[in-house]
């Protein structure tokens, strides 16, 4: 097979030999402190085997977390090179390297996982259901997930990091331009997850067409739920295109196929073309559910339905349709002529209206209602005016003839992040300061939250600010320098000063959650925002069967009105009955586990070794095929016990924030 | 989850297979093999691509399961826009303008 094992581990970079000795020392670390405390068998049947829903949605956003880590460091180092002209720290192929996966992490192993974890841990609350469909597929999900994302990461110390931008656009992309290994990361480590967010597509689509409680009409659903249900449907339309894209990149440069080379009969700009025509949806896929999350954040702190809800709704089913239809604002520059670029100009802008038809319902939301300033809403709030900025300056881009101007500038860097950050990564800190006590049972730091919101939000309107500025003065991206006498020292250093101020945002935001570990009040009750959604009428944390008798839906916002007429509250003992939950397993860490060593050999082209792995995975298929496993029945005395325990302590319902 | 024991062995499961493989291989035969021109290769092999297509909606896919005549007729509806979008928007993209040359 010819392995270079000099070529290995990645040498002669005194900042990667560091983080290769930093993950040595963290791995012994974590390996003795879990078998110093005995905890092993914990995580094994507590985490690692769980179908919980909750402990999934979990485990995605402290996965998630760490890739904010890992790709924020990403970010930081760009800013540190561009910070002044001619700067020597890093190389320009290692500056490509880290572009690279600075995108590819941030979208797909942070964003992603952070909105299905959360979509996890809250739809079937919502919804009032016990788990999803398929609880076992969803624990594959998740660790397909993972595998595909600790993949992805170890890149950069074993083989090197795919360094042809997070689009990896051909020919670059190919084996002709790009001979080493590293882009065979892309193909495959996201081959795996996408396997595992495609089912997580499925898994919700049924679960939200099939498992609402009763009385819970689609026009009764709460707006999260909508807009997961989109995004389902989405995931469902626009992964596969990318499944099939992948693959062909793997066989392109993996055995010599001609789908995408220059050479020989192939179409260079067929990948672009694929990809963003699962690219663009991908945008809405991380940006409706975090709409999702602001409608309920907004609605439950401004303490009002909300606002146009069917209007709402319409907006939800329209982006996703339109979405579909406007992948070649990617690509204008291709040169597809007028009619082309006319055609998906048009329907670029055409995706403002229902997203403006949303933001003015947010207002409208807020409008007269008793709004409380918890950390949550001050996200939703900031929300508003940054993400409008983002939008207008997406629809100057989205005018092909103006693109060629704009085109591959820092403008387009300064615009999109300008959409993700408030759009997305806004919205999953709202939503983490709003459901994590019904996550953990106690509350994250108010005044620690204030701290982290109004450092991240200064720290990144004063990093990506400038890159406007910049862009439209001819700063390009993706560039590892520039002259002093381009003139653009002085707005790069202000934007590497901006990520400074970020950057201590999101180390507060992580010490906000280590503070609250140890020091927060435990004694909350179980619904401490005085809520609106079903969520909040069950214990928190939620009990490992969510609801002990399925709560029935008369009207929106369902909590609320139980609230208001006090009925559906109270848990007679003759109401209990057994509960049937299913077994945990085994399967779907083996499944991930075994995905990531194919996978490994894979990117080596070590074909037999695959093969070997491959077999591997057939075997759990087939296992997974013969197993009858029926779950197992909770005792109506269990359920008494733990209801119990909850329903009497909580009293009056007490006022947390104010 | 009661009903996991099947009634009878899933022989159309079996038969739809086989079948694709067979018209697999035949495609990929036909490109490889023959030397029929270029523009007749694609032809028939795209012909046999939507042959398939259409054997595995009714041997994979419960088409013919009829009660849930209105989940069906929102599926094919999707799926044809889906096509639309994805087959005749990039044949579109790619082959006008500057792209085509």
């Amino acid at each position: 097979m010819g392995i270079k094992w000099d070529e290995f581990f990645i040498t002669g970079d005194p900042l990667i030999l560091g983080s290769q000795i930093a993950i040595l020392l963290t791995m012994i670390g974590a390996v003795a402190g879990i078998t110093y405390l005995k905890k092993w068998k914990y995580l094994w049947t507590e985490w690692l085997t769980t179908v919980d829903h909750k402990k999934i949605g979990i485990m995605y956003i402290i996965s998630a977390v760490l890739m904010f880590f890992r790709g924020g460091m990403d970010g930081l180092l760009m800013k540190a090179q561009t910070s002044r002209p001619e700067m020597e720290f890093l190389n320009s192929q290692h500056y490509n390297e880290i572009f690279t996966t600075h995108g590819v992490i941030m979208i797909l192993f942070m964003a992603m996982p952070f909105l299905i974890g959360l979509m996890n841990v809250v739809i079937p609350l919502q919804i009032g259901a016990r788990d999803v469909a398929f609880p076992q597929l969803n624990a594959l999900s998740f660790w397909l997930f993972f595998s595909g994302a600790m993949l992805f990461n170890i890149s950069f110390v074993i083989g090197g990091s795919p360094d042809a931008g997070w689009t990896s656009y051909f020919p670059l992309a190919g084996k002709e331009f790009s001979p080493g290994i590293g882009n065979n990361y892309y193909a495959v480590a996201l081959q795996i997850a996408g396997i595992g967010t495609l089912m997580t597509g499925i898994n919700f689509i049924v679960t939200i067409l099939k498992m609402r409680t009763k009385g819970m009409t689609l026009m009764k659903m709460p707006m999260f739920t909508w807009t997961t249900f989109v995004t389902s449907i989405l995931i469902v339309a626009a992964f596969p295109i990318f499944t099939v894209a992948l693959a062909l990149m793997t066989f392109d440069r993996l055995y010599g196929t001609h789908f995408f080379t220059v050479s020989g009969g192939g179409m260079d700009m067929l990948w672009a073309n694929l990809f963003w025509l699962w690219g663009h949806p991908e945008v809405y896929i991380v940006a409706l559910p975090a709409f999702g999350i602001f409608s309920e954040v907004i609605a439950t702190f401004s303490r009002k339905s909300l606002f146009g809800y069917k209007s709402m709704v319409f907006s939800i089913l329209g982006i996703a349709l339109l979405s579909m239809v406007v992948w070649v604002h990617h690509f204008y520059t291709m040169g597809s002529g007028p009619a082309v670029n006319s055609f998906f100009s048009i329907t670029t802008m055409a995706i403002a209206i229902p997203t403006g038809v949303k933001m003015f319902n947010w207002l409208f939301t807020m409008r007269k209602g008793r709004i409380k300033i918890t950390s949550a809403m001050l996200w939703a709030l900031a929300f508003v005016p940054c993400f409008v900025i983002g939008g207008v300056t997406g629809v100057m881009l989205a005018m092909g003839a103006a693109d060629y101007q704009y085109h591959n500038t820092l403008f387009l860097v300064a615009h999109f992040h300008y959409v993700l950050i408030p759009g997305v990564v806004f919205a999953v800190f709202a939503g983490l300061y709003y459901w994590w006590p019904k996550m953990f049972g106690f509350m994250l730091n108010e005044k620690l939250g204030k701290w982290h919101f109004w450092l991240f939000v200064i720290g990144f309107n004063v990093t990506f600010m400038p890159m406007f500025f910049l862009g439209l003065n001819g700063a390009v991206r993706r560039a590892y320098t520039y002259s002093a006498e381009s003139g653009f020292a002085p707005l790069f250093m202000l934007s590497a000063i901006g990520s400074i101020v970020l950057a201590a945002g999101f180390a507060v935001f992580c010490y906000n959650i280590y503070w609250s570990i140890r020091y927060a009040d435990r004694n909350i009750s179980s619904d401490p925002w005085d809520a609106r959604t079903l969520e909040w009428s069950t214990a928190s944390p939620v009990q490992f069967y969510n609801f002990a008798k399925l709560p029935e839906v008369k009207s929106l916002d369902p909590f609320w009105h139980m609230k208001k007429k006090n009925e559906g509250l109270t848990l007679h003992d003759s109401e209990i009955e057994e509960i049937h939950m299913p077994s945990n397993s085994w399967l779907p860490i083996y499944m991930g586990v075994i995905f990531g060593i194919a996978g490994f050999f894979l990117v080596f082209e070590w074909h037999i070794a695959a093969a070997v792995a491959g077999i591997g995975i057939f075997a759990g298929l087939i296992i997974r095929s013969f197993d009858y496993n029926e779950g197992f029945h909770v005792s109506k005395e269990e359920i008494h016990r733990i209801e119990n325990a909850w329903r009497k302590t909580e009293g009056e319902v007490h006022d947390h924030v104010s | 989850m009661e009903h996991h024991q099947s009634k009878s062995f899933p022989i159309s499961h079996v038969i739809g297979f086989v079948v694709s493989l067979v018209l697999t291989f035949a495609a990929a035969g036909i490109a490889l093999k023959t030397n029929l021109s270029f523009k007749v290769i694609m032809w028939i092999i795209g012909s046999l691509a939507v042959i398939q297509a259409g054997m595995q909606l009714f041997m994979f896919m419960h088409l013919r399961e009829g009660e849930h005549g209105k989940t069906n007729l929102i599926n094919m509806i999707y799926a044809v826009f889906m096509v639309i979008v994805i087959v005749v928007g990039s044949i579109w993209v790619l082959t006008s303008g500057h792209a085509s040359h």
